[in-house]
């Protein structure tokens, strides 16, 4: 680790006023940037220690549910309205990592978390990502992990994270503030395609920091999250699928889905719903989902498994949540 | 405010790049956490903070003025272990030992954890209390890797504490 | 005094069932997991000295260069730094097991990315690794000569073992296999990374270690040091697991010795995981051709392996992927070729159970796509091929369970027998098989000594460098010399991993066991001629139990025969003709059931059981928990293990425990083992042999073949990950 001066932030605009400062992180659960700093990826020169801002609370929000940007990973999906009105949340993080993590990761550092492409996580390695200009050493080398759907030609990188993969397909709202201004951003919104600045992850600005997640009035439905992954637990997702589906009279209602492990950011693509909604579902009816999904897909060798396992995986979570057999 | 590591007071350390982890190991005289990774990866630097499990290597030691800390020291002794470890001894949950500390730190913490509800990946229904299966003291484990294979014997020791739960 | 014994013939003698304490094979705890479980076992890094100095590495991200120069003033003012190491006795390699002499290439020049080749010193650790990232190196790269692709390079061939004609048996054969088959490297992982604390006297060095095998180790640093081997103590009690990794020194090793010298304090140093990931051996990637020729009945008429690895240049070692395929089946017409591709990756060395690991499962597999062929269950398949006489050097086996594990190991796991089709249970979206291979590993002894004291009081003391790296070799020396003194394991005291005691064998191979368990063994039958000498009667007439001498109807308590002076021996194990005369290997069988899912190709082990005999069992609890060990890595080895090299530059890109995917608890179901008493004579004194990697070698193939009955897939590369399986789905 580069050295640092450590700050605690005692008000929410006190941490806003110091993270203004380029130089400057907020760190709060500290799984993700304590890791990157160690390697040198990240080098603040100023940490502000925003852990102990009063922003833990899980509270109800009209019908909806406000989680706050500190409540810790394992809170949210222990949460006795999480687990019955917005199963799917509960569901993709405890997918992801493991329970020593999830009690100290934390809402807003899961939004935030970085991608864990092998080239960024190796200072000796190009990476537009973190170094722009260096290159996009995944590109033509070891690309498991990575994208296959608005990558490019700069970055390959894959958001890793789950929850946020849930939170897109329930539609939420991230909730930002700045030393003096609030703002809201739709989780689907929140992260961004690398295009030619893939050294920006999402739309957060300098001096902003994130108070909490909405969760809009429950909708009820079946809800999926399905990871796939190369160990049965403590892995990063190769692909996974987000699914709130509702029907009546053998018809979809609601089709909001949201992947995982296939782009720079959760993967919403709102033709698929206006596909689904109001037609009777039927393995031929998930093919063109799929081929919505994958139209743009491209492969870059090592992942070119990836289009067909997002097929197929789209595929049975459609069958799970409908009863179609395919 | 001091940082209270089994019980015993300590003064945090004035670099604050000084992981909770390198501060027992290497200020504090505990090494009983184990240094698998760095990186938390592999969960031998489990301990328990206010209770709740984490990666000590994760997490810079200045912001945990005012924390309880329990290690592996802290759970028992050679002269009176605490069930679990008793558990681990019988039933050969180990071999090298080195991820055994943390293996220990987190099955204490993690039997708890199902005792007030928290759900699993394992769990099949989210809106009921989890029981404790096979799988899910599996997947409440996973982030504690063991190199030399003795998951099967440290789950026999985990049931064998949970006793008929189990 | 000394006993010594070189094993030229079979000990038919077993004398270890004729004494009478009890103690050897049974189940007990080990005696120092108390200290394990309480955190208080002091490994490498935790030796606790004042004032100790902290050392990291500094690699190079080069995969091959000549070092033209290090700033050491780029550093040197940083806040903390005591000492930048460019000596020229650095290391950039790894010793392969055994070497006994110094890594033969100089961390000046680099050969693979990633190498050391400076040491950074500092009061703190944290002070210590930011300025290892800021050292200035220059180098003159080099990386066009470096070829990084094994598939690309022509390789050295490696003598063949060639009997009568493999091709023409092809074309005469009623059912033959011929497959082509690859496997990923794999790292050994052991949870606690490399770590060293060196302290310099002025004369003499000491250094807490984590190494398998002190005795090499000792000569390999000396030799590094140009010190001498009396000027070096090497001390490793506990070691965090090895796995082949701690065979040889490296360069944490050498890093904090020659800076403890230079600096006159004691200096740490321990490696982070993504260098021992970088540096340590790797098991090398193989490509294996694995051809089978049948007669109507399945029996072999034919059998060819061949298999192509790779090293750096200069490394002698090649992953011995033929070794049990030499005498675990039958066929008159055999090729066996190794073959050794020279590529820049760092060194590759031994990975538990080298050769086996990898090479027995895909004889396995192939041994299913025959049993398929000619429609015959696939164990009985196995049994019909099991030879009567080494097949190639005609020669005896020693002794050999492998056709009763087969049948116990069905029975124990519930094998539904008979031709098989792939498809046949589906729940939800999984598809259920099972699978079963053969296990086999080839036996090594090695030289070892052990002094054992009988002390005044009745209490023995054993003492030897051997390690303990989690195989149980305290429980086990113990057991031994409490069968033979007639001592509870209580009332024996084992100290080990300090080259200041005699030197065993070192943990490596499987073969400690038997041969510190041998060197154990001599001490005793030496002390009990003494004990017998000091009664006037017959050793043959001599019984020891409980802490007693029994002969005739007499009885004296041990203590009593001594009076008041303790004795002590030194066994001596040297290996001799037994081993050579004879094919001895540990053999056994391995059943799985798996889940494949339909959309996935996502893998799980429902469960497991594996069959083995391995000689005389010396303790049934930790034997039973090396098979388990042995088992969980098949399941690595057979879903998830597998090293990702850059094809630009060759820098390995998963080097962390988040990418490279060791086995997590939730991957491991229950496992069964099941013991098979043995006594193998031609192995050692003590009708040992080795259990260590055994349970590793074949496993995957019995997964595989799991696999296959599950879901038709039939997967030529390991490991066997979402995607692969998937692309062998048939009905993509």
């Amino acid at each position: 680790m580069r050295p640092f001066d450590y700050q605690r932030a005692e008000r929410l605009e006190h941490a806003a006023q110091l993270a203004a400062d380029d130089d400057t992180m907020a760190l709060a659960g500290g799984t993700n940037l304590i890791d990157l700093m160690k390697l040198q990826v990240e080098t603040p020169q100023t940490l502000v220690d925003i852990g102990r801002l009063s922003l833990g609370e899980i509270a109800d929000e009209g019908d909806g549910l406000r989680i706050g940007a500190l409540a810790s990973n394992t809170a949210t999906a222990a949460h006795a309205r999480v687990r019955s009105d917005y199963p799917v949340l509960a569901r993709a993080i405890l997918a992801g990592a493991t329970q020593q993590l999830r009690n100290k990761a934390t809402t807003g550092g899961n939004l935030c978390q970085r991608t864990r492409c092998y080239y960024f996580t190796n200072i000796d390695q190009p990476c537009n990502k973190r170094e722009p200009g260096t290159g996009c050493g995944a590109i033509d080398g070891i690309a498991k992990l990575h994208a296959v759907l608005g990558t490019s030609p700069h970055c390959i990188a894959t958001y890793p994270g789950d929850m946020a993969v849930a939170l897109a397909a329930l539609d939420a709202t991230v909730e930002i503030a700045g030393d003096s201004h609030e703002r809201s951003v739709p989780v689907r919104e929140f992260h961004r395609l690398p295009g030619d600045t893939p050294e920006r992850d999402n739309v957060l600005e300098a001096g902003e920091i994130i108070t909490s997640v909405t969760l809009p009035a429950p909708v009820g439905g079946t809800q999926i999250y399905r990871k796939v992954r190369e160990r049965s637990s403590y892995a990063f997702a190769l692909c996974s699928v987000a699914a709130v589906i509702d029907m009546a009279d053998n018809r979809f209602t609601r089709a909001d889905l949201a992947f995982g492990g296939l782009a720079h950011k959760p993967w919403h693509d709102p033709r698929i719903a206006d596909l689904l909604v109001g037609s009777e579902p039927s393995p031929a009816l998930f093919d063109k989902a799929a081929d919505l999904l994958l139209e743009d897909a491209r492969g870059y060798g090592e992942n070119d498994f990836k289009i067909p396992l997002a097929r197929r995986t789209l595929t049975a979570v459609l069958c799970e949540a409908t009863g179609v057999e395919a | 405010m001091p940082i209270t590591i089994n019980d015993t007071p300590h003064d945090l350390p004035d670099d604050p790049r000084v992981s909770l982890l390198d501060f027992l190991r290497s200020h504090a005289g505990l090494t009983g956490t184990k240094k698998g990774c760095d990186h938390g990866q592999c969960g031998a630097c489990t301990v328990l903070v206010n209770g709740v499990r984490i990666n000590s290597c994760l997490s810079l030691a200045v912001t945990h003025d005012g924390d309880e800390v329990t290690t592996i020291e802290g759970l028992g002794s050679p002269v009176s272990p605490s069930e679990m470890q008793q558990a681990f001894l019988r039933h050969d949950g180990f071999q090298c030992g080195y991820c055994t500390p943390g293996q220990i730190c987190s099955a204490t913490a993690m039997l708890k954890e199902i005792a007030a509800g928290w759900p699993s990946d394992a769990t099949d229904d989210l809106e009921a209390s989890p029981k404790l299966t096979g799988e899910e003291i599996r997947e409440r484990m996973s982030g504690n890797l063991c190199r030399c294979g003795a998951y099967a014997n440290i789950v026999a020791a985990i049931r064998d504490v949970a006793g008929e739960n189990a | 005094m000394s006993v010594h014994c070189k094993q030229d013939a079979p000990d038919e003698r077993n004398v270890l069932d004729s004494t009478k304490q009890g103690v050897l094979g049974e189940p007990l705890e080990r005696p120092e997991g108390l200290l394990k479980v309480t955190g208080t076992a002091t490994y490498a890094a935790e030796f606790d000295a004042e004032s100790c100095l902290e050392g990291v590495l500094v690699t190079l991200p080069v995969v091959r260069g000549t070092i033209t120069s290090i700033d050491r003033e780029s550093v040197l003012q940083m806040p903390g730094v005591v000492a930048v190491i460019t000596d020229e006795r650095l290391t950039g390699r790894a010793a392969q097991g055994m070497a006994g002499e110094a890594p033969f290439q100089p961390a000046q020049q680099v050969c693979y990315w990633g190498q050391p080749v400076a040491l950074v010193v500092a009061e703190s650790f944290e002070e210590a690794r930011d300025a290892a990232k800021h050292l200035s190196v220059e180098c003159n790269a080099d990386e066009g000569d470096a070829p990084l692709d094994p598939d690309t390079v022509e390789a050295e061939q490696r003598k063949p073992t060639k009997n009568g004609d493999l091709a023409h048996a092809m074309t005469q054969a009623a059912h033959s296999v011929d497959a082509t088959f690859t496997t990923d490297g794999h790292a050994s992982a052991a949870m606690e990374p490399h770590a060293a604390m060196a302290q310099w006297d002025g004369q003499s060095l000491t250094v807490h270690a984590s190494l398998q095998m002190l005795k090499f180790n000792r000569a390999e640093l000396a030799d590094s040091l140009n010190l001498k081997e009396k000027q070096v103590r090497l001390i490793a009690p506990y070691v965090g697991g090895g796995f082949g990794s701690k065979l040889g020194i490296s360069q944490e090793t050498v890093g904090a010795s020659l800076a403890a010298m230079k600096l006159g304090k004691p200096v740490r140093v321990v490696m982070s995981r993504q260098q021992v990931f970088q540096t340590i051996m790797r098991r090398s990637e193989t490509t294996q051709r694995v051809r089978l020729a049948a007669d109507s009945e399945g029996r072999l008429t034919g059998f060819g392996h061949e298999a192509r690895v790779s090293n750096l240049p200069g490394e002698e070692f090649a992953e011995p992927v033929l070794q049990s395929s030499q005498f675990l089946y039958g066929g008159d017409n055999r090729l066996l070729q190794l073959e050794v591709a020279r590529i820049h990756r760092m060194t590759a060395g031994s990975v538990r159970a080298p050769g086996e690991a990898v090479g027995v499962q895909t004889v396995e597999q192939a041994m299913d796509m025959l049993a398929e062929k000619a429609g015959i269950d696939p164990v009985e398949l196995r049994l019909r091929n099991i030879p009567e006489r080494h097949p190639a050097k005609d020669k005896p086996y020693s002794s050999r369970k492998l056709a009763e594990c087969l049948r116990e190991g069905a029975s124990a796991f519930g094998w539904k027998d008979g031709p098989r089709k792939p498809r046949h249970t589906r729940e939800g979206e999984w598809w259920i098989g099972s699978g079963v291979a053969s296990a086999a590993r080839i036996h090594a002894v090695v030289e070892a000594k052990a002094r054992v004291t009988l002390r005044p009081d009745g209490t023995a003391l054993v003492e030897t460098d051997m390690t303990d790296i989690g195989t149980g070799t305290y429980a086990i020396l113990g057991q031994v010399a409490g069968e033979m003194l007639g001592l509870s394991l209580d009332d024996v005291e084992v100290r080990l991993g300090d080259t200041d005691m005699p030197p065993g064998s070192g943990s490596g191979g499987s073969f400690g066991a038997s041969s510190c368990g041998s060197a154990v063994f001599l001490a005793c039958e030496g002390l009990r001629d003494t004990l017998a000498e000091k009664l006037g009667i017959e050793a043959s007439d001599l019984s020891l139990k409980d802490g007693f001498a029994l002969w005739e109807n007499e009885k004296k308590s041990i203590a009593e025969v001594l009076d008041g002076k303790a004795i002590e021996e030194i066994g001596h194990f040297e290996p001799g003709k037994s081993t050579e005369d004879y094919a001895v290997a540990s053999f056994g069988a391995f059943f799985a059931e798996v889940a494949v899912n339909h959309w996935t190709g996502e893998t799980r082990v429902r469960r497991m059981t594996g069959a083995f005999g391995f000689g005389r069992v010396l303790n049934a609890r930790t034997a039973r928990s090396q098979c388990l060990g042995g088992m969980t890595w098949c399941i690595g080895n057979a879903l998830t293990e597998s090293l990702l090299f850059d094809p630009t530059d060759g820098h390995l890109a998963n080097c962390d425990l988040a990418e490279y995917h060791v086995p997590v608890h939730r991957d491991v179901p229950d496992l069964e083992v099941v013991l098979l008493e043995e006594r193998d004579a031609a192995a050692s004194p003590i009708q040992a042999k080795g259990v260590g990697e055994l349970g590793l070698c074949g496993g995957a193939g019995a997964i595989a073949n799991a696999i296959y009955d599950a879901c038709g897939a039939r997967v030529f590369a390991y490991p066997m990950t979402p995607d692969r399986v998937l692309a062998a789905m048939p009905d993509k």
